[in-house]
Protein backbone atom coordinates (compact mmCIF):
# COMPACT_ATOMS: atom_id res chain seq x y z
CA UNK A 1 0.00 0.00 0.00
CA UNK A 2 1.46 3.22 -0.99
CA UNK A 3 1.34 5.68 2.05
CA UNK A 4 -0.15 8.76 1.68
CA UNK A 5 1.83 11.75 2.87
CA UNK A 6 3.00 15.65 1.33
CA UNK A 7 5.41 14.23 -0.24
CA UNK A 8 3.24 11.75 -2.42
CA UNK A 9 0.86 14.61 -2.83
CA UNK A 10 3.56 16.43 -4.41
CA UNK A 11 5.36 13.81 -6.64
CA UNK A 12 1.55 13.04 -7.83
CA UNK A 13 0.87 16.27 -8.62
CA UNK A 14 3.36 16.18 -11.20
CA UNK A 15 1.78 13.93 -12.74
CA UNK A 16 -1.56 15.40 -12.73
CA UNK A 17 -3.18 12.49 -10.10
CA UNK A 18 -3.61 10.53 -12.56
CA UNK A 19 -0.99 7.37 -11.51
CA UNK A 20 -2.63 7.40 -7.73
CA UNK A 21 -2.57 3.88 -6.67
CA UNK A 22 -6.01 2.48 -6.49
CA UNK A 23 -7.17 2.13 -2.65
CA UNK A 24 -8.07 -1.51 -3.20
CA UNK A 25 -8.11 -4.32 -5.54
CA UNK A 26 -11.11 -5.51 -7.23
CA UNK A 27 -9.98 -9.40 -6.81
CA UNK A 28 -12.35 -12.35 -7.98
CA UNK A 29 -13.67 -14.41 -4.81
CA UNK A 30 -11.10 -17.64 -4.03
CA UNK A 31 -13.05 -20.72 -3.47
CA UNK A 32 -12.27 -20.97 0.05
CA UNK A 33 -11.41 -18.91 2.97
CA UNK A 34 -11.06 -18.82 6.92
CA UNK A 35 -13.47 -16.23 7.49
CA UNK A 36 -16.02 -14.69 5.24
CA UNK A 37 -17.83 -11.25 6.33
CA UNK A 38 -21.15 -10.74 5.29
CA UNK A 39 -21.25 -6.81 4.94
CA UNK A 40 -19.18 -4.60 3.91
CA UNK A 41 -20.32 -1.63 6.19
CA UNK A 42 -17.91 0.35 8.79
CA UNK A 43 -18.45 -2.62 11.28
CA UNK A 44 -17.94 -5.50 8.25
CA UNK A 45 -14.60 -3.66 7.37
CA UNK A 46 -13.46 -2.90 10.60
CA UNK A 47 -13.74 -6.53 11.58
CA UNK A 48 -12.23 -8.02 8.48
CA UNK A 49 -8.92 -4.89 9.21
CA UNK A 50 -8.36 -5.61 12.82
CA UNK A 51 -8.73 -10.15 11.93
CA UNK A 52 -5.67 -9.12 9.61
CA UNK A 53 -3.67 -6.59 11.83
CA UNK A 54 -4.25 -8.02 15.02
CA UNK A 55 -4.77 -11.45 14.64
CA UNK A 56 -3.00 -12.34 11.71
CA UNK A 57 -5.75 -13.57 9.86
CA UNK A 58 -5.49 -13.09 6.50
CA UNK A 59 -7.49 -15.40 4.15
CA UNK A 60 -10.44 -13.07 4.79
CA UNK A 61 -13.42 -11.80 2.59
CA UNK A 62 -15.76 -9.02 3.03
CA UNK A 63 -19.03 -10.12 0.73
CA UNK A 64 -21.10 -6.94 -0.07
CA UNK A 65 -24.24 -7.00 -2.05
CA UNK A 66 -23.88 -3.09 -2.69
CA UNK A 67 -20.52 -1.04 -3.09
CA UNK A 68 -18.37 -0.24 0.42
CA UNK A 69 -20.14 1.51 3.15
CA UNK A 70 -23.25 2.01 1.26
CA UNK A 71 -25.87 0.79 3.88
CA UNK A 72 -26.60 2.63 7.05
CA UNK A 73 -22.34 3.83 7.37
CA UNK A 74 -23.37 5.81 4.09
CA UNK A 75 -26.46 7.37 5.44
CA UNK A 76 -25.56 8.19 9.07
CA UNK A 77 -25.54 11.65 11.25
CA UNK A 78 -22.20 10.29 12.02
CA UNK A 79 -22.28 11.14 15.94
CA UNK A 80 -19.53 9.88 17.88
CA UNK A 81 -19.93 10.15 21.48
CA UNK A 82 -19.66 7.36 24.91
CA UNK A 83 -21.96 8.66 27.62
CA UNK A 84 -23.62 5.80 27.78
CA UNK A 85 -25.68 4.68 31.34
CA UNK A 86 -24.56 1.71 31.87
CA UNK A 87 -21.48 0.21 32.48
CA UNK A 88 -21.21 -2.57 29.87
CA UNK A 89 -22.50 -0.08 26.84
CA UNK A 90 -19.99 3.15 28.35
CA UNK A 91 -16.94 0.08 28.13
CA UNK A 92 -17.65 -0.45 24.79
CA UNK A 93 -18.30 2.94 23.88
CA UNK A 94 -15.46 4.52 25.23
CA UNK A 95 -13.15 1.55 23.68
CA UNK A 96 -14.00 2.82 20.48
CA UNK A 97 -13.52 6.71 21.10
CA UNK A 98 -10.51 6.02 22.17
CA UNK A 99 -9.50 4.01 18.69
CA UNK A 100 -11.03 7.16 17.07
CA UNK A 101 -9.25 9.25 18.70
CA UNK A 102 -6.07 8.36 16.64
CA UNK A 103 -7.53 6.38 13.71
CA UNK A 104 -6.69 8.79 11.09
CA UNK A 105 -2.79 7.43 11.86
CA UNK A 106 -3.91 4.52 12.29
CA UNK A 107 -4.95 3.60 8.91
CA UNK A 108 -3.19 6.53 7.35
CA UNK A 109 -6.74 8.23 6.05
CA UNK A 110 -7.73 11.10 7.28
CA UNK A 111 -11.38 10.20 8.74
CA UNK A 112 -12.04 13.62 9.69
CA UNK A 113 -12.72 12.71 13.74
CA UNK A 114 -13.51 16.39 14.59
CA UNK A 115 -14.16 16.28 18.45
CA UNK A 116 -16.53 19.52 18.94
CA UNK A 117 -18.21 18.21 21.43
CA UNK A 118 -22.26 16.87 21.63
CA UNK A 119 -24.95 18.77 23.72
CA UNK A 120 -28.34 16.08 25.12
CA UNK A 121 -30.66 19.33 25.76
CA UNK A 122 -32.62 18.12 29.22
CA UNK A 123 -36.46 20.56 28.63
CA UNK A 124 -38.39 18.54 31.30
CA UNK A 125 -37.26 18.02 35.26
CA UNK A 126 -37.32 14.70 34.37
CA UNK A 127 -34.82 14.95 31.47
CA UNK A 128 -32.55 17.06 33.60
CA UNK A 129 -33.02 14.28 36.69
CA UNK A 130 -31.73 11.50 33.97
CA UNK A 131 -28.82 13.53 32.33
CA UNK A 132 -27.38 14.25 35.99
CA UNK A 133 -27.90 10.81 36.58
CA UNK A 134 -26.60 9.85 33.28
CA UNK A 135 -23.47 12.38 33.54
CA UNK A 136 -22.80 11.10 36.92
CA UNK A 137 -22.18 7.48 35.76
CA UNK A 138 -20.14 8.54 32.77
CA UNK A 139 -17.60 10.37 35.15
CA UNK A 140 -17.53 7.31 37.71
CA UNK A 141 -16.62 5.88 34.48
CA UNK A 142 -13.81 7.87 33.60
CA UNK A 143 -15.65 9.30 30.57
CA UNK A 144 -15.56 13.25 30.24
CA UNK A 145 -19.02 14.95 31.10
CA UNK A 146 -20.94 18.16 32.42
CA UNK A 147 -23.93 19.36 33.54
CA UNK A 148 -24.48 22.51 31.70
CA UNK A 149 -27.05 25.43 32.51
CA UNK A 150 -29.16 27.60 29.81
CA UNK A 151 -26.22 30.56 30.14
CA UNK A 152 -23.64 27.78 29.60
CA UNK A 153 -25.30 26.53 26.77
CA UNK A 154 -26.16 29.90 25.45
CA UNK A 155 -22.23 30.50 25.26
CA UNK A 156 -21.39 27.61 23.69
CA UNK A 157 -24.68 27.80 20.63
CA UNK A 158 -25.57 31.29 20.38
CA UNK A 159 -28.02 30.41 17.66
CA UNK A 160 -30.20 28.06 20.11
CA UNK A 161 -33.36 29.77 21.14
CA UNK A 162 -32.72 29.23 25.33
CA UNK A 163 -35.45 31.91 26.26
CA UNK A 164 -37.79 30.28 29.22
CA UNK A 165 -40.73 31.39 27.24
CA UNK A 166 -39.61 28.88 24.11
CA UNK A 167 -41.80 25.57 23.02
CA UNK A 168 -39.08 23.54 24.21
CA UNK A 169 -37.86 25.34 27.46
CA UNK A 170 -33.57 24.25 27.24
CA UNK A 171 -33.65 23.98 31.22
CA UNK A 172 -30.06 22.36 30.62
CA UNK A 173 -27.86 20.02 28.86
CA UNK A 174 -25.24 17.14 29.30
CA UNK A 175 -22.21 18.01 27.12
CA UNK A 176 -19.34 15.68 26.27
CA UNK A 177 -16.36 17.92 25.26
CA UNK A 178 -14.46 14.49 23.47
CA UNK A 179 -17.60 13.64 21.06
CA UNK A 180 -18.28 15.13 17.95
CA UNK A 181 -18.30 13.65 14.43
CA UNK A 182 -16.57 11.98 11.17
CA UNK A 183 -16.58 11.58 7.81
CA UNK A 184 -18.70 8.88 7.55
CA UNK A 185 -16.94 7.20 4.12
CA UNK A 186 -13.29 7.69 4.97
CA UNK A 187 -14.10 5.41 7.45
CA UNK A 188 -15.51 2.90 5.61
CA UNK A 189 -12.54 3.44 3.27
CA UNK A 190 -10.15 4.03 5.09
CA UNK A 191 -10.90 0.66 6.69
CA UNK A 192 -10.84 -1.13 3.38
CA UNK A 193 -7.67 0.26 2.08
CA UNK A 194 -6.07 -1.12 5.11
CA UNK A 195 -7.91 -4.35 5.02
CA UNK A 196 -6.68 -5.05 1.50
CA UNK A 197 -3.60 -3.92 2.12
CA UNK A 198 -2.96 -7.18 4.31
CA UNK A 199 -4.55 -9.28 1.24
CA UNK A 200 -8.50 -9.46 2.63
CA UNK A 201 -10.11 -9.77 -0.59
CA UNK A 202 -13.40 -7.04 -1.06
CA UNK A 203 -15.60 -8.02 -2.98
CA UNK A 204 -18.67 -6.04 -4.30
CA UNK A 205 -21.92 -6.47 -5.96
CA UNK A 206 -22.00 -9.86 -4.38
CA UNK A 207 -24.94 -10.96 -2.35
CA UNK A 208 -25.31 -13.56 0.33
CA UNK A 209 -28.00 -15.96 -0.63
CA UNK A 210 -27.72 -18.21 1.84
CA UNK A 211 -25.75 -19.96 4.57
CA UNK A 212 -24.66 -23.61 3.66
CA UNK A 213 -24.37 -25.79 6.79
CA UNK A 214 -23.20 -29.36 7.58
CA UNK A 215 -23.56 -31.50 10.90
CA UNK A 216 -24.43 -27.95 12.72
CA UNK A 217 -21.32 -26.00 11.77
CA UNK A 218 -21.13 -23.31 8.70
CA UNK A 219 -19.00 -24.32 5.09
CA UNK A 220 -19.62 -21.65 3.44
CA UNK A 221 -21.83 -19.23 1.92
CA UNK A 222 -24.31 -19.34 -1.23
CA UNK A 223 -23.84 -15.92 -3.46
CA UNK A 224 -25.81 -14.94 -6.56
CA UNK A 225 -22.06 -15.21 -8.22
CA UNK A 226 -21.55 -19.24 -6.85
CA UNK A 227 -20.41 -20.27 -3.37
CA UNK A 228 -17.68 -19.36 -1.43
CA UNK A 229 -16.12 -21.68 0.82
CA UNK A 230 -15.71 -20.59 4.66
CA UNK A 231 -14.31 -22.07 8.06
CA UNK A 232 -16.35 -19.27 9.98
CA UNK A 233 -18.82 -16.68 8.54
CA UNK A 234 -19.57 -13.37 10.55
CA UNK A 235 -22.50 -11.73 9.33
CA UNK A 236 -22.58 -7.65 9.42
CA UNK A 237 -25.44 -6.69 7.83
CA UNK A 238 -27.37 -4.23 10.15
CA UNK A 239 -31.18 -3.98 9.14
CA UNK A 240 -31.14 -7.10 7.17
CA UNK A 241 -30.04 -8.97 9.85
CA UNK A 242 -33.08 -10.79 10.19
CA UNK A 243 -33.25 -11.75 6.53
CA UNK A 244 -29.34 -13.31 6.69
CA UNK A 245 -30.34 -14.97 10.05
CA UNK A 246 -33.31 -16.99 8.54
CA UNK A 247 -30.82 -17.71 5.64
CA UNK A 248 -29.35 -20.04 8.83
CA UNK A 249 -33.04 -20.86 10.19
CA UNK A 250 -32.25 -18.68 12.87
CA UNK A 251 -34.03 -16.15 14.80
CA UNK A 252 -32.67 -12.52 16.34
CA UNK A 253 -34.61 -10.07 18.86
CA UNK A 254 -34.23 -7.33 16.17
CA UNK A 255 -36.85 -5.81 14.19
CA UNK A 256 -35.91 -3.79 11.21
CA UNK A 257 -36.99 -0.23 11.06
CA UNK A 258 -36.51 2.79 8.78
CA UNK A 259 -34.52 6.33 10.58
CA UNK A 260 -34.41 9.24 8.50
CA UNK A 261 -32.28 12.03 8.01
CA UNK A 262 -31.92 15.00 5.72
CA UNK A 263 -29.11 17.91 5.08
CA UNK A 264 -29.34 21.33 3.91
CA UNK A 265 -27.87 23.49 1.13
CA UNK A 266 -24.60 24.54 2.01
CA UNK A 267 -24.62 27.35 4.63
CA UNK A 268 -21.17 29.31 6.00
CA UNK A 269 -20.26 28.34 9.27
CA UNK A 270 -22.84 28.47 12.10
CA UNK A 271 -22.84 25.79 14.38
CA UNK A 272 -19.80 24.15 15.71
CA UNK A 273 -20.96 21.65 18.20
CA UNK A 274 -23.64 18.46 17.90
CA UNK A 275 -27.13 19.23 19.29
CA UNK A 276 -28.93 16.36 20.47
CA UNK A 277 -32.93 16.96 22.26
CA UNK A 278 -34.12 13.55 22.67
CA UNK A 279 -37.38 14.48 24.30
CA UNK A 280 -38.01 16.38 20.64
CA UNK A 281 -36.29 13.90 18.65
CA UNK A 282 -33.74 15.96 16.76
CA UNK A 283 -30.36 15.96 16.47
CA UNK A 284 -28.12 18.67 14.27
CA UNK A 285 -25.11 19.63 13.57
CA UNK A 286 -22.90 21.04 10.55
CA UNK A 287 -21.17 18.87 7.87
CA UNK A 288 -17.62 20.40 6.42
CA UNK A 289 -19.20 21.28 3.61
CA UNK A 290 -21.28 24.10 5.57
CA UNK A 291 -24.91 21.47 5.25
CA UNK A 292 -27.05 21.58 8.13
CA UNK A 293 -27.00 17.98 9.27
CA UNK A 294 -30.45 16.78 10.80
CA UNK A 295 -31.55 13.51 11.99
CA UNK A 296 -35.41 12.24 12.49
CA UNK A 297 -36.96 9.70 15.14
CA UNK A 298 -37.24 6.39 13.86
CA UNK A 299 -40.39 4.95 12.04
CA UNK A 300 -42.93 4.00 14.37
CA UNK A 301 -43.27 0.54 12.73
CA UNK A 302 -41.19 -1.86 10.94
CA UNK A 303 -40.14 -1.65 7.22
CA UNK A 304 -37.28 -1.94 4.71
CA UNK A 305 -38.79 0.52 2.07
CA UNK A 306 -35.41 2.90 2.65
CA UNK A 307 -37.42 5.75 2.77
CA UNK A 308 -39.54 6.60 5.99
CA UNK A 309 -42.82 8.36 6.93
CA UNK A 310 -42.68 12.05 6.14
CA UNK A 311 -44.89 12.74 9.49
CA UNK A 312 -41.45 11.66 11.18
CA UNK A 313 -39.84 13.86 9.05
CA UNK A 314 -41.94 17.29 9.98
CA UNK A 315 -42.01 16.53 13.52
CA UNK A 316 -38.20 16.77 13.35
CA UNK A 317 -38.29 19.70 11.40
CA UNK A 318 -40.60 21.64 13.54
CA UNK A 319 -38.98 20.77 16.16
CA UNK A 320 -35.70 22.53 14.84
CA UNK A 321 -36.75 25.38 13.87
CA UNK A 322 -38.35 25.67 17.38
CA UNK A 323 -34.97 25.25 18.47
CA UNK A 324 -33.02 27.25 15.42
CA UNK A 325 -35.79 29.82 14.82
CA UNK A 326 -32.78 31.39 12.46
CA UNK A 327 -32.86 28.13 10.47
CA UNK A 328 -36.67 28.13 9.63
CA UNK A 329 -36.18 29.41 6.29
CA UNK A 330 -33.02 27.15 5.67
CA UNK A 331 -33.62 24.92 2.64
CA UNK A 332 -33.46 21.09 2.48
CA UNK A 333 -31.82 19.32 -0.02
CA UNK A 334 -31.74 15.59 0.31
CA UNK A 335 -33.78 13.25 2.44
CA UNK A 336 -33.43 9.70 2.78
CA UNK A 337 -33.58 6.82 5.05
CA UNK A 338 -31.15 3.32 6.20
CA UNK A 339 -32.78 0.24 7.76
CA UNK A 340 -32.09 0.21 11.32
CA UNK A 341 -31.86 -3.03 13.60
CA UNK A 342 -33.17 -1.91 16.90
CA UNK A 343 -32.84 -4.62 19.61
CA UNK A 344 -35.09 -4.79 23.01
CA UNK A 345 -33.01 -3.00 24.87
CA UNK A 346 -31.22 -0.72 22.17
CA UNK A 347 -27.60 -2.48 23.02
CA UNK A 348 -26.37 -4.63 19.93
CA UNK A 349 -25.63 -8.19 19.63
CA UNK A 350 -21.84 -9.53 19.16
CA UNK A 351 -22.16 -12.66 19.34
CA UNK A 352 -21.72 -16.52 18.45
CA UNK A 353 -24.77 -18.39 17.33
CA UNK A 354 -26.02 -22.09 17.70
CA UNK A 355 -23.97 -22.68 14.56
CA UNK A 356 -20.93 -23.60 15.07
CA UNK A 357 -18.61 -20.83 13.48
CA UNK A 358 -21.77 -18.36 12.76
CA UNK A 359 -21.41 -14.97 14.06
CA UNK A 360 -23.48 -11.87 14.29
CA UNK A 361 -22.99 -8.40 14.77
CA UNK A 362 -25.98 -6.03 14.83
CA UNK A 363 -28.54 -4.61 16.78
CA UNK A 364 -26.49 -1.04 16.58
CA UNK A 365 -29.78 -0.03 15.38
CA UNK A 366 -30.05 3.88 15.62
CA UNK A 367 -26.37 4.74 16.50
CA UNK A 368 -23.95 2.36 15.57
CA UNK A 369 -21.83 5.07 13.55
CA UNK A 370 -19.87 5.94 16.86
CA UNK A 371 -18.96 2.19 17.79
CA UNK A 372 -17.45 1.16 14.15
CA UNK A 373 -13.49 0.75 15.52
CA UNK A 374 -14.85 -0.36 18.79
CA UNK A 375 -17.30 -3.09 17.11
CA UNK A 376 -15.05 -4.25 14.68
CA UNK A 377 -12.49 -4.91 16.93
CA UNK A 378 -14.12 -6.70 19.52
CA UNK A 379 -15.89 -9.00 17.09
CA UNK A 380 -12.47 -10.00 15.16
CA UNK A 381 -11.05 -11.06 18.65
CA UNK A 382 -14.26 -12.37 18.68
CA UNK A 383 -14.24 -14.83 15.64
CA UNK A 384 -10.76 -15.10 15.92
CA UNK A 385 -10.76 -16.70 19.02
CA UNK A 386 -14.19 -18.51 18.75
CA UNK A 387 -15.08 -16.37 22.34
CA UNK A 388 -16.46 -13.40 22.97
CA UNK A 389 -14.18 -10.41 23.68
CA UNK A 390 -14.17 -9.27 27.25
CA UNK A 391 -16.22 -5.93 26.04
CA UNK A 392 -18.21 -7.75 23.36
CA UNK A 393 -18.92 -10.69 26.43
CA UNK A 394 -22.91 -8.83 27.94
CA UNK A 395 -23.77 -8.49 24.84
CA UNK A 396 -24.05 -12.10 23.80
CA UNK A 397 -27.36 -13.21 22.60
CA UNK A 398 -27.62 -15.14 26.10
CA UNK A 399 -28.67 -12.05 27.80
CA UNK A 400 -32.41 -12.48 25.90
CA UNK A 401 -32.94 -15.92 27.81
CA UNK A 402 -31.01 -14.90 31.35
CA UNK A 403 -32.68 -11.14 31.31
CA UNK A 404 -29.15 -9.51 31.94
CA UNK A 405 -30.72 -6.52 29.12
CA UNK A 406 -28.42 -3.37 29.17
CA UNK A 407 -31.40 -0.84 29.09
CA UNK A 408 -30.12 2.00 27.03
CA UNK A 409 -33.15 3.57 25.78
CA UNK A 410 -32.36 6.51 27.79
CA UNK A 411 -28.60 7.01 26.56
CA UNK A 412 -29.41 5.93 22.86
CA UNK A 413 -32.45 8.14 22.85
CA UNK A 414 -34.31 8.11 19.52
CA UNK A 415 -31.37 7.36 17.43
CA UNK A 416 -27.78 8.70 16.76
CA UNK B 1 -48.04 7.91 4.88
CA UNK B 2 -50.24 4.79 5.60
CA UNK B 3 -53.61 4.60 4.91
CA UNK B 4 -55.37 2.20 7.17
CA UNK B 5 -58.59 0.63 7.29
CA UNK B 6 -60.04 0.30 10.78
CA UNK B 7 -62.65 -2.55 10.66
CA UNK B 8 -64.34 -1.14 13.81
CA UNK B 9 -64.29 2.69 12.33
CA UNK B 10 -65.33 0.98 9.18
CA UNK B 11 -63.37 3.65 7.62
CA UNK B 12 -59.47 4.67 6.04
CA UNK B 13 -57.61 6.88 8.11
CA UNK B 14 -53.78 8.39 8.18
CA UNK B 15 -51.21 6.43 9.76
CA UNK B 16 -50.94 9.02 12.47
CA UNK B 17 -54.14 8.20 14.20
CA UNK B 18 -53.17 4.91 14.94
CA UNK B 19 -49.77 3.22 16.91
CA UNK B 20 -48.04 0.13 16.15
CA UNK B 21 -48.91 -2.34 18.33
CA UNK B 22 -45.98 -5.39 17.30
CA UNK B 23 -46.47 -8.56 15.92
CA UNK B 24 -49.67 -10.36 15.63
CA UNK B 25 -50.61 -13.90 16.60
CA UNK B 26 -48.32 -14.08 18.92
CA UNK B 27 -50.10 -15.97 21.92
CA UNK B 28 -48.79 -16.01 25.68
CA UNK B 29 -47.75 -18.90 27.03
CA UNK B 30 -51.17 -21.41 28.36
CA UNK B 31 -48.84 -22.55 31.27
CA UNK B 32 -46.18 -20.11 31.99
CA UNK B 33 -44.66 -21.88 34.79
CA UNK B 34 -43.56 -24.71 33.00
CA UNK B 35 -41.71 -22.45 30.27
CA UNK B 36 -38.03 -22.78 30.36
CA UNK B 37 -35.87 -19.37 29.84
CA UNK B 38 -35.11 -20.24 25.77
CA UNK B 39 -39.37 -20.47 25.83
CA UNK B 40 -39.56 -17.25 27.47
CA UNK B 41 -36.70 -15.13 25.93
CA UNK B 42 -38.28 -16.40 22.31
CA UNK B 43 -41.80 -15.34 23.55
CA UNK B 44 -40.75 -11.85 25.16
CA UNK B 45 -37.73 -10.78 22.41
CA UNK B 46 -38.08 -12.66 19.44
CA UNK B 47 -39.93 -11.89 16.41
CA UNK B 48 -39.40 -12.78 12.67
CA UNK B 49 -39.14 -9.44 11.29
CA UNK B 50 -40.29 -10.22 7.96
CA UNK B 51 -38.97 -8.35 4.69
CA UNK B 52 -42.21 -8.81 2.87
CA UNK B 53 -45.68 -9.90 3.90
CA UNK B 54 -46.31 -9.04 7.87
CA UNK B 55 -49.08 -9.60 10.39
CA UNK B 56 -49.10 -6.91 13.13
CA UNK B 57 -51.50 -5.28 15.10
CA UNK B 58 -52.53 -1.54 15.33
CA UNK B 59 -54.04 0.23 18.02
CA UNK B 60 -56.67 3.12 16.26
CA UNK B 61 -55.44 5.30 19.64
CA UNK B 62 -57.06 8.50 18.09
CA UNK B 63 -59.79 7.30 17.37
CA UNK B 64 -62.14 4.22 18.33
CA UNK B 65 -58.93 3.17 20.91
CA UNK B 66 -59.53 -0.30 19.68
CA UNK B 67 -56.89 -3.19 18.31
CA UNK B 68 -57.02 -5.02 14.99
CA UNK B 69 -54.93 -6.54 12.46
CA UNK B 70 -53.48 -5.63 9.13
CA UNK B 71 -50.85 -8.09 6.98
CA UNK B 72 -48.91 -5.17 5.36
CA UNK B 73 -45.78 -5.62 3.18
CA UNK B 74 -42.98 -4.26 4.95
CA UNK B 75 -40.71 -3.85 1.72
CA UNK B 76 -43.72 -2.01 -0.64
CA UNK B 77 -45.52 -0.32 2.60
CA UNK B 78 -48.27 -1.74 0.58
CA UNK B 79 -51.77 -2.77 3.29
CA UNK B 80 -53.10 -6.08 1.89
CA UNK B 81 -56.30 -6.65 4.88
CA UNK B 82 -57.31 -5.39 7.90
CA UNK B 83 -59.29 -8.13 10.41
CA UNK B 84 -59.93 -8.82 13.76
CA UNK B 85 -57.99 -9.97 16.54
CA UNK B 86 -59.59 -13.57 16.48
CA UNK B 87 -59.36 -13.79 13.26
CA UNK B 88 -56.46 -15.97 11.12
CA UNK B 89 -54.88 -13.56 7.92
CA UNK B 90 -56.51 -14.18 4.54
CA UNK B 91 -52.84 -13.28 3.02
CA UNK B 92 -49.93 -15.13 3.70
CA UNK B 93 -45.76 -15.31 2.94
CA UNK B 94 -45.54 -17.53 0.31
CA UNK B 95 -43.10 -20.32 2.49
CA UNK B 96 -39.82 -20.40 1.40
CA UNK B 97 -37.97 -23.57 0.67
CA UNK B 98 -36.01 -23.97 4.46
CA UNK B 99 -39.58 -22.79 6.07
CA UNK B 100 -40.82 -26.06 4.61
CA UNK B 101 -38.18 -28.09 5.82
CA UNK B 102 -39.48 -27.13 9.17
CA UNK B 103 -35.93 -25.13 9.59
CA UNK B 104 -37.51 -21.75 10.40
CA UNK B 105 -38.97 -21.58 13.60
CA UNK B 106 -42.33 -21.06 14.20
CA UNK B 107 -43.48 -17.40 14.51
CA UNK B 108 -45.42 -18.26 17.74
C1 LIG C 1 -30.43 8.17 9.22
C2 LIG C 1 -29.47 7.51 10.15
C3 LIG C 1 -28.75 8.26 11.06
C4 LIG C 1 -27.85 7.68 11.94
N1 LIG C 1 -27.13 8.47 12.77
C5 LIG C 1 -26.18 7.93 13.57
C6 LIG C 1 -25.34 8.78 14.36
O1 LIG C 1 -25.45 10.01 14.32
N2 LIG C 1 -24.41 8.19 15.16
C7 LIG C 1 -24.26 6.84 15.22
O2 LIG C 1 -23.43 6.37 15.98
N3 LIG C 1 -25.03 6.00 14.45
C8 LIG C 1 -25.97 6.52 13.62
N4 LIG C 1 -26.76 5.70 12.83
C9 LIG C 1 -26.59 4.24 12.94
C10 LIG C 1 -25.40 3.77 12.12
O3 LIG C 1 -25.51 4.25 10.79
C11 LIG C 1 -25.32 2.26 12.07
O4 LIG C 1 -25.48 1.70 13.35
C12 LIG C 1 -23.98 1.79 11.54
O5 LIG C 1 -23.59 2.55 10.41
C13 LIG C 1 -24.05 0.33 11.17
O6 LIG C 1 -22.89 -0.03 10.46
P1 LIG C 1 -22.81 -1.42 9.79
O7 LIG C 1 -21.50 -1.52 9.11
O8 LIG C 1 -23.15 -2.46 10.78
O9 LIG C 1 -24.04 -1.42 8.76
P2 LIG C 1 -24.15 -0.95 7.24
O10 LIG C 1 -23.30 0.21 6.93
O11 LIG C 1 -25.61 -0.84 6.94
O12 LIG C 1 -23.53 -2.20 6.48
C14 LIG C 1 -24.22 -3.41 6.30
C15 LIG C 1 -23.92 -3.87 4.91
O13 LIG C 1 -24.40 -5.19 4.73
C16 LIG C 1 -24.78 -5.33 3.39
N5 LIG C 1 -25.64 -6.50 3.26
C17 LIG C 1 -26.87 -6.69 3.79
N6 LIG C 1 -27.36 -7.89 3.45
C18 LIG C 1 -26.41 -8.48 2.67
C19 LIG C 1 -26.32 -9.74 2.00
N7 LIG C 1 -27.33 -10.63 2.06
N8 LIG C 1 -25.21 -10.02 1.29
C20 LIG C 1 -24.18 -9.13 1.23
N9 LIG C 1 -24.22 -7.93 1.84
C21 LIG C 1 -25.31 -7.61 2.56
C22 LIG C 1 -25.46 -4.02 3.09
O14 LIG C 1 -25.50 -3.76 1.69
C23 LIG C 1 -24.60 -3.01 3.85
O15 LIG C 1 -23.61 -2.39 3.06
C24 LIG C 1 -27.67 6.27 11.94
C25 LIG C 1 -28.39 5.48 11.02
C26 LIG C 1 -29.27 6.09 10.12
C27 LIG C 1 -30.01 5.24 9.13
ZN1 LIG D 1 -61.22 2.66 14.75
Amino acid sequence: MKKYSVFNLFTNALSYHENWQRAWRSPKPKSDYDVVIVGGGGHGLATAYYLAKVHGVTNVAVVEKGYLGGGNTARNTTIVRSNYLWDEAAALYEFALKLWEDLSQELNFNVMFSQRGVLNLGHTLQDMRDIERRVNANRLNGIDGEVLTPQQIQEIVPLLNCSPSSRYPVLGASWQPRGGTARHDAVAWGYARGADSYGVDLIQQTEVTGIRRENGAVVGVETNKGFIGARKVACVTAGNSGVVAAMAGLRLPVESRPLQALVSEPLKPCLDTVVMSNAVHGYISQSDKGDLVIGAGVDGYNGYGQRGSFNVVEHTVQAICELFPAFSRVRMNRQWGGIVDTCPDACPIISKTSVDGLFFNCGWGTGGFKATPGSGYVFADTVANNRPHPLAKPFALDRFYSGALIDEHGAAGVAH
Amino acid sequence: MLHIYCPFCREERDEEEFSYAGEAHIQRPLDPESLSDEEWGDYLFFRTNAKGIHHEMWYHIAGCRRYFNVTRDTLSYQILESYLISQQPGVRAKQTASAEQGEQPNAN
